[in-house]
């Protein structure tokens, strides 16, 4: 077990993690544990509970039990005050991008530092070009979200993620939706983040082949449960059946393509 | 078929007991409103100065009907001088506040809840918890304040304007004399049993069509059908409390218990 492993230099820890929705346990006793500094990737089928994982992260969802710290604080026992300090310091990307959609994409990336700081309106001007110049934006400012392609927006709601130099982001699904250019442009962007502010990063994301070159850790779950948890490289030499098939993206395995569901011709045949 | 009903009781017992938490939530807001004033200014314009011009209008037509109504049941006995007593009586104490809450509730009611609905549906709410910023401060609380301010103004303004309205009518073209269509209103109406107490009741309105609001479009499920069924539940709902507590405050303020 290496030091990242043991919890000291993690920046977020989740332990014995169990979450229902209604009947159906979303997670089943997960332990996670995210190193700082560090980029460690989240994978899994559609519908394991990605989002929901860093929703819970996020304190915006209540664990049935176990907890999880973030900075050594464990979220679920903070006041509303210290949720709130705390989430200051995180930044989120959202799937769906969550732009306000009564902003333009200016006005978007400047919210968080017009809420949270009492900066000049000239140096937000110039922080806000930034963040856009850094996702390639800079000439869509005064656009406003509808008028945004889902890539785009996507762009734009990680230049808000970033707004307030947090000191850990979460990204999820940060490339779905972006063309081989951008796309590049993003892993070089998570990439220089961390590298130069010394960000923690938890991105999740489908894409086994940019995964594989940002992550310095993955994690696979499915079904509740970590199923694979490594380096890329180590993983890619898996000889876990499950990890293999995730890998290299074979339809049939143990993972199974369907959600829940009767038999296929008897379904049809009623 | 009891078992639904009593299901439906603790549902909505359930709900109410929500509702007032979200309204505890939202009154401790009120700092967070006085100090970002601008916020406060924005929102009274899109819920209250935008509706200006319907209660302007409806002021003067419902107005304009007392005046004539007025005219032909007064004149019968003679007291045609008294129209301008109950043009203003009626209009202060009741269809003043009244009318002008029902359409604000058609207005700006069913406005904010689809508002609140739609930011929640596309996880607008939710993106701005991960920022930090909490959304019944930041959103609610600034609408909420800007409805209860609101109500009171636009209820003013309804009756100004349809005393407007039955002076038109009544001194304009029916014939009553102007100097005791005004003095006669001014030595009848009094200021605590009627204007004060029309001011208490729109007061009372506002902040009910407000609360309704808000949190039905809070508690809105986030799909198009959830929402549209909030903004249905707001009009429905503040129509309804609205008359109620109309009938309540009356036997309040002039019931002799
Ligand atoms: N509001 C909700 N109510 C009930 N169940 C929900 C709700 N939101 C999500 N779920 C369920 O929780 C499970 C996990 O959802 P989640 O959005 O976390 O999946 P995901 O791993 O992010 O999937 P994807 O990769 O497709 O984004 C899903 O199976 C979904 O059916
Ligand atoms: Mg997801």
């Amino acid at each position: 077990m290496d030091e990242a492993e043991s919890g000291a230099g993690c920046l977020v820890t989740v332990r014995d993690l169990v979450f229902r929705r209604g009947d159906r346990k979303i997670f089943d006793g997960v332990n996670l544990d995210f190193p700082r500094g560090k980029i460690t990737a989240i994978m899994g089928p559609s519908g394991t509970g990605k989002t929901t994982l860093l929703r819970l992260i996020g304190g915006q969802l209540r664990p049935d039990s176990g907890e999880i710290l973030v900075d050594g604080q464990n979220v679920h026992a903070l006041g509303n005050r210290d949720l709130y300090g705390l989430r200051k310091r995180m930044g989120m990307l959202f799937q769906s991008g969550a732009l306000l959609t009564d902003l333009n994409v200016f006005e978007n990336v400047a919210f968080p530092m017009r809420e949270h700081t009492r900066l000049p309106e000239s140096m937000i001007r110039i922080l806000v070009l930034m963040k856009l110049q850094a996702v390639g934006l800079r000439g869509a400012r005064n656009l406003m979200p509808a008028e945004l392609s889902g890539g785009m927006a996507r762009r734009v709601a990680l230049a808000r993620a970033i707004a307030l130099d947090p000191m850990m982001i979460m990204y999820d699904e940060p490339f779905s939706g972006q063309d081989p250019i951008s796309m590049g442009v993003l892993v070089k962007l998570i990439h220089e983040l961390n590298d130069s502010l010394g960000l923690t990063s938890i991105v999740v994301s489908h894409d086994v082949h940019e995964t594989n070159t940002i992550a310095d850790k993955i994690y696979i779950l499915s079904e509740g449960k970590v199923v694979g948890e490594g380096t890329p490289g180590s993983l890619t030499r898996s000889t876990s059946e499950r990890v293999q098939q995730f890998m290299t993206g074979a339809p049939d395995g143990p993972e199974h393509f369907h959600y829940e569901a009767p038999d296929y011709s008897e379904d049809l045949l009623i | 078929m009891f078992q639904r009903l009593g299901e439906a009781t603790l549902n909505s017992f359930e709900k109410l007991g929500r509702g007032s938490c979200f309204l505890w939530f939202t009154l401790g807001g009120i700092f967070d409103v006085a100090a970002r004033p601008g916020l406060l200014i924005a929102q009274i314009y899109s819920v209250g100065v935008l509706t200006v011009m319907l209660i302007t209008v409806s002021g003067m037509f419902v107005g304009m009907v007392l005046g004539l109504q007025g005219y032909t049941i007064l004149s019968d006995f003679g007291a045609e001088e008294t129209l301008g007593v109950m043009v203003a009586a009626s209009l202060v104490r009741e269809l003043g506040p009244v009318v002008s809450a029902l359409l604000f509730a058609g207005r700006a009611g069913s406005a904010l809840t689809a508002e609140i609905g739609l930011m929640k549906a596309t996880e607008q709410l939710s993106g701005m918890e991960m920022m930090a910023v909490d959304p019944v401060k930041r959103i609610v609380a600034p609408r909420f304040f800007a409805g209860v301010v609101s109500m009171p103004l636009l209820a003013a303004i309804f009756s100004t304007v349809g005393i407007l309205g039955g002076h038109l009518v009544g001194v304009g073209m029916l014939g009553v004399d102007d100097g005791a269509f005004w003095s006669q209103m001014q030595a009848t109406l009094d200021y605590r049993d009627d204007i004060l107490n029309g001011v208490v009741k729109s007061l009372v309105f506002g902040f009910v069509i407000s609360w309704i609001a808000v949190f039905e479009g809070y508690d809105s499920l986030p799909t198009s059908e959830g929402v549209s069924r909030a903004t249905t539940r707001t009009v429905v709902h503040s129509a309804f409390a609205v008359l109620v507590l109309d009938f309540l405050l009356t036997a309040l303020m002039f019931g002799d218990f």
